[in-house]
């Protein structure tokens, strides 16, 4: 029976064995890309097949971690190779399965120069995102964490517009900085428990002043990664830079892993130091959201606005998630797949256009409504959906955040709802200059629509935003009884301690 | 001890020493270079099992001699990294016309000087070694007479590596003098008592630690390195980078752990200083090179660096770090300079940075493998490299060297820097010329160390647990 298969390794590794196959194709270097192509794709498709059985076997209503795999690795340091998903971390599995064909589809036509190399690093980025999520071992967490940053600096370096170079250095300089810190507090965890595995971890009472110091080098690491301001800079330079593609994952699952990590580690690890930390954490945000949100208001290029406006969502969820209620970490979750989808999707917007054009200035555009209808309608879905229209799927996770953020602080709620606003003028104002207007330019005039595969690779997304946005019930149960985990555990953990009243003074409103 | 049993513990060397001196009289009754070489590999092959084959432990010829753990995972590294080099310079002395059969036979008598270093367990067996050693470096570092560069690398070399012998000495004496002995088992005992220690011993230690930090190339004794390396020819710069490095850092273990093991807290602030100064200078000072040897040079002070953390830590978890990590830098070192002696456009050999332009395009397989050892060598999972810092990382922070531990995850990050830019020169810039094509041996090595280091995560097991046995030496009981 499938149930019985190591489901989650081969998830994990399939990608991997395409990976290998493409790195064997022999031949004619037209031969090869087609070869490549396909591959890559069916390995990609099998392995989203192979992923629905996670989605479908998942057993909803409990917190424990199902699917888990457990062997010895380095048995002399107690490190296990140990998978498992809980609610929080299976709907990102499926967002990096369901993304990756798509990318593969989307890089069909764009990338002409060394196709094989493209779709290798491709797959075994897929390997690394998965594996990273489904890791219980710490260890085994940050080895795919790390790992990641190899084919992205590849893939933004090598097929990257111009300043290529210099978006690969910082992306990979900025996120390494980070993680070394986080390598180093995880081995003083590991000297303090004696393990690393992470469901043991998280029972186990880490010394409060040792939890600062840990907390800190965690959020070194994972706040750049979300990215939060002020450490964001990095992400405007590797989303224009990188090719279309190549910003999809980014956006979509790379960006999920930082506020992965604090799910995964900080609250549940250093529950007395996140309580500290928690109202740094709420200004941080209320900064990235406001802005960001008006820094986005003035670009000149697509990819750039998008990018300053996936800033501003990720601080919707990294506030979401410190609240430590119910809704509004299952709001920043949901965000957080909401915006994979919604910003995957205006990524390949933006590759629609660039693919034709080879252009991203908005100046370039305008009127594209009367040559491309189709394109107009479903930019207008996404564009609506990342302005938190209801009926999206960005609506509910904004919505859920803000009750979050209502229970603990009035001006948080009132100052991320502003971001709300802002977040649908840029998202307008951009529609309006490329859509609308007069189509006065010769060469857009001749813009063809789009094709089949084109249409083929927007569908499942917006059915996507659709279902999540009119139907949110089925994600929000997979996650609720993980969540609901958490937050106890977190509540037990800070009980009677005086974490929670140095919130007291950021809260004048109440 | 019967002398039966003295000369069975020093068997590998024994063996080694004889079939240097037999290969040197076969090279001068005219065998040619070529089958002096390849003896001298096999030589090298059958030491290492010799090493392997003689597992029981002890001292020997009234204790000046010591065979233990510690010293045959060191000695199987520098086995290892010896006849990889002899491999490597084959085809490149005889192109180079330098193929002398004298070239093989000093790497041998090199070879024996490192065993005897390792196994020193006296200060004068130690200097014996050490000595052996250098000599033979000092005549391969000029061995290509009629070039400049090379001739200065070997002048260079010499002047200062006496200068530091003569510190090592002085130090020595002043140990000698202060403590009444030069034994390490003597010297143990006497620090054993925990009294205050004598300011003499105290300056001695520094001037033999100054002495042995010349030899592993550590700030600030490193200024030799990055000319010796550039100038020496290639095949000569990977046999320093490894072999020599390997047993310098073993012998310095042994000091640090054996005789002055009381003494921890007196030499750890120094060895502190000296690996910190070394992260930092060879992750910045290598950013600017524009020669790869030269980069290597730098970037094998970081190296140090990176080792001298575990001997900081002075617990059984950072010399096991150390020998994982000297043990990984061998290969991806070896790796990176077979790949550098692939650089060769047009019969000629090129070392400069540009030169490896759009390598990606031209030899894709080439690039891969030098990009897989740099990725490794900036410490990026889940190659091999990374877990070697991550040893040495877990022993400081166990030990509580918190400073140490930050300062080398920081520089690590900042030596990723100009490993990236090679990665970068190789796969975003357009090609220039490719490179001719490498000779097999060269493929093999290249291929054999790529696949260590890419599938190291798969089964790390059995080199942490050689290494833990090694440290266990150290720490009985």
């Amino acid at each position: 029976m499938i149930s019985d298969w190591p489901l989650l390794s081969l998830v994990i590794f399939i990608p991997l064995i395409g990976a290998g196959f493409i790195f064997v194709i022999r031949g004619e270097e037209a031969v090869v890309a087609r070869n490549a192509r396909y591959v890559a794709l069916w390995t990609s498709l099998v392995t989203f097949a192979l992923s629905l059985f996670i989605w479908f076997g998942f057993e909803r209503g409990t917190a424990a971690f199902q699917f888990v795999e457990q062997g010895d690795w380095i048995p002399a340091f107690n490190i296990s190779y140990h998978l498992g998903v809980d609610g929080i971390s299976m709907p990102f599995v499926l967002l990096s399965t369901v993304l990756t064909p798509l990318c593969i589809l989307a890089s069909w036509e764009a990338i002409k120069s060394r196709v094989r190399e493209y779709m290798i690093a491709f797959l075994v980025l897929e390997t690394l995102m998965v594996g990273m999520f489904c890791a219980l071992d710490f260890f085994v967490f940050y080895i795919f964490f790390e790992g990641v940053l190899i084919p992205m600096f590849l893939i933004i370096g090598i097929w990257g517009g111009p300043r290529r170079v210099y978006a690969a250095f910082k992306f990979f300089l900025y996120t390494l900085t980070g993680s070394v810190l986080m390598l180093l507090a995880i081995l003083a965890i590991y000297l303090d428990a004696g393990t690393t595995d992470i469901p043991t971890l998280m029972t186990h009472a880490l010394p409060a002043g040792m939890q600062f110091w840990l907390w800190i080098a965690f959020f070194a690491s994972f706040a750049v990664k979300v990215p939060m301001w002020p450490v964001h800079t990095w992400l405007p330079d590797a989303h224009v830079e990188a090719p279309t593609a190549g910003s999809v994952i980014l956006a979509g699952v790379l960006l999920k892993m930082g506020a992965y990590g604090f799910l995964r580690f900080s609250i549940p690890i250093l529950p007395d130091a996140t309580a500290t930390f928690t109202p740094i954490v709420f200004g941080l945000s209320i900064i990235a959201v406001i802005y960001t949100s008006l820094v986005a208001l003035v670009q000149q290029d697509m990819k750039k606005l998008i990018a300053y406006s996936s800033v501003a969502h990720m601080g919707f969820v990294t506030a979401g998630i410190f609240t430590l209620t119910i809704q509004g970490v299952e709001g920043a979750i949901f965000q957080m797949i909401s915006h994979g989808v919604v910003s995957a999707a205006l990524f390949l917007i933006v590759g629609v256009v660039y693919d034709r054009l080879h252009t991203r200035e908005i100046a370039r555009y305008g009127g594209l409504a009367k040559s491309m209808p189709t394109y107009a309608l479903v930019f207008m879905i996404f564009m609506l959906a990342s302005a938190g229209l209801p009926g999206t799927s960005g609506f509910v996770g904004e919505f859920l955040v803000i009750v979050g953020a209502f229970q603990v602080n009035t001006w948080l709620a009132l100052l991320m709802a502003s971001g709300m606003v802002l977040g649908a003028a840029y998202m307008l104002v951009l529609y309006r200059r490329v859509i609308f207007g007069k189509l006065d330019k010769d060469d857009l005039l001749a813009m063809k629509d789009m094709n089949l595969r084109e249409k083929l690779i927007f569908a499942p997304l917006l059915v996507l935003v659709l279902w999540m946005g009119i139907y949110p019930l089925p994600v929000l149960d997979v996650m609720s009884a993980s969540v609901e985990g958490l937050i106890e555990n977190y509540q037990v953990a800070t009980a009677g301690h005086e974490g929670l009243s140095s919130l007291a003074w950021l809260l004048p409103g109440r | 001890m019967s002398l039966t049993t003295d000369l069975f513990i020093a068997l590998p060397e024994l063996f080694l020493v004889c079939s240097a001196i037999g290969l040197l009289m076969f090279g001068v009754f005219g065998a040619s270079t070529r089958v002096v070489c390849l003896a001298g590999v096999a030589a090298a092959a059958i030491t290492l099992v010799l090493i392997w084959l003689a597992p029981e432990s002890g001292a020997a010829f009234s204790g000046l001699f010591m065979k233990d753990p510690f010293g045959d995972f060191m000695k199987s590294l520098v086995m290892i990294g010896t006849g990889t080099a002899i491999v490597l310079s084959i085809r490149y002395i005889e192109h180079e016309g330098m193929a002398r059969f004298e070239f093989p036979v000093l790497m041998l008598f090199a070879t024996v000087g490192m065993l005897m270093m390792i196994s020193a367990n006296d200060l004068m067996s130690l200097y014996l070694g050490l000595e052996i050693q250098s000599l033979s470096l000092y005549v391969i570092a000029a061995f290509r007479r009629d070039a400049l560069r090379s001739s200065e690398a070997g002048l260079k070399y010499f002047v200062l590596g006496a200068l530091s012998s003569g510190m090592l000495l002085y130090g020595i004496s002043l140990v000698y003098g202060f403590a009444g002995g030069t034994g390490f088992d003597d010297l143990a005992a006497v620090f054993a008592g925990g009294e205050e220690v004598s300011i003499g011993v105290i300056v001695g230690l520094v001037f033999i630690i100054s002495g042995l930090a010349f030899k592993i190339s550590a700030v600030p004794f490193h200024m030799w390195t990055p000319d010796v390396y550039e100038g020496s020819p290639t095949p000569v710069t990977a046999f320093f980078a490894s072999a020599p490095k390997i047993a310098a850092m073993a012998l310095t273990v042994r000091v640090m752990m054996g005789p002055f093991a009381e003494l921890l807290d007196q030499w750890q602030q120094i060895i502190v200083f000296v690996s910190i100064a070394s992260m930092i200078l060879g992750s910045l000072a290598a950013i600017a090179q524009q020669n790869i040897k030269r980069l290597m040079a730098y970037s094998s002070i970081g190296h140090v660096g990176y080792a001298l953390i575990g001997l900081a830590a002075g617990s059984a978890e950072g010399i096991r770090g150390v020998g994982i990590y000297m043990a990984i830098y061998l290969v991806m070192n070896l790796g990176t300079f077979a790949v550098i002696l692939c650089m060769k456009q047009k019969d000629r050999m090129v070392e400069q940075i540009g030169d490896l332009a759009g390598l990606s395009k031209t030899n894709p397989m080439l690039a891969l493998a030098l990009a897989i050892f740099m990725f490794s060598m900036a410490g990026i999972p889940p190659l091999a490299g990374f877990f070697g810092k991550l040893y040495v990382f877990m022993a400081a922070v166990e030990t509580g060297l918190y400073t140490l531990a930050v300062v080398g995850v920081l520089t690590s990050v900042i030596s990723a820097f100009y490993y990236l830019r090679i990665i970068k020169v190789m796969y975003f810039d357009e090609p220039e010329e490719g490179f001719d094509r490498p000779g097999r041996e060269l493929s093999i090595v290249l291929g054999v160390c790529a696949a260590m280091v890419l599938l190291f995560f798969v089964l790390p097991s059995p080199l942490v647990d050689g290494a833990a046995a090694a440290a266990s030496a150290f720490f009985p009981g």
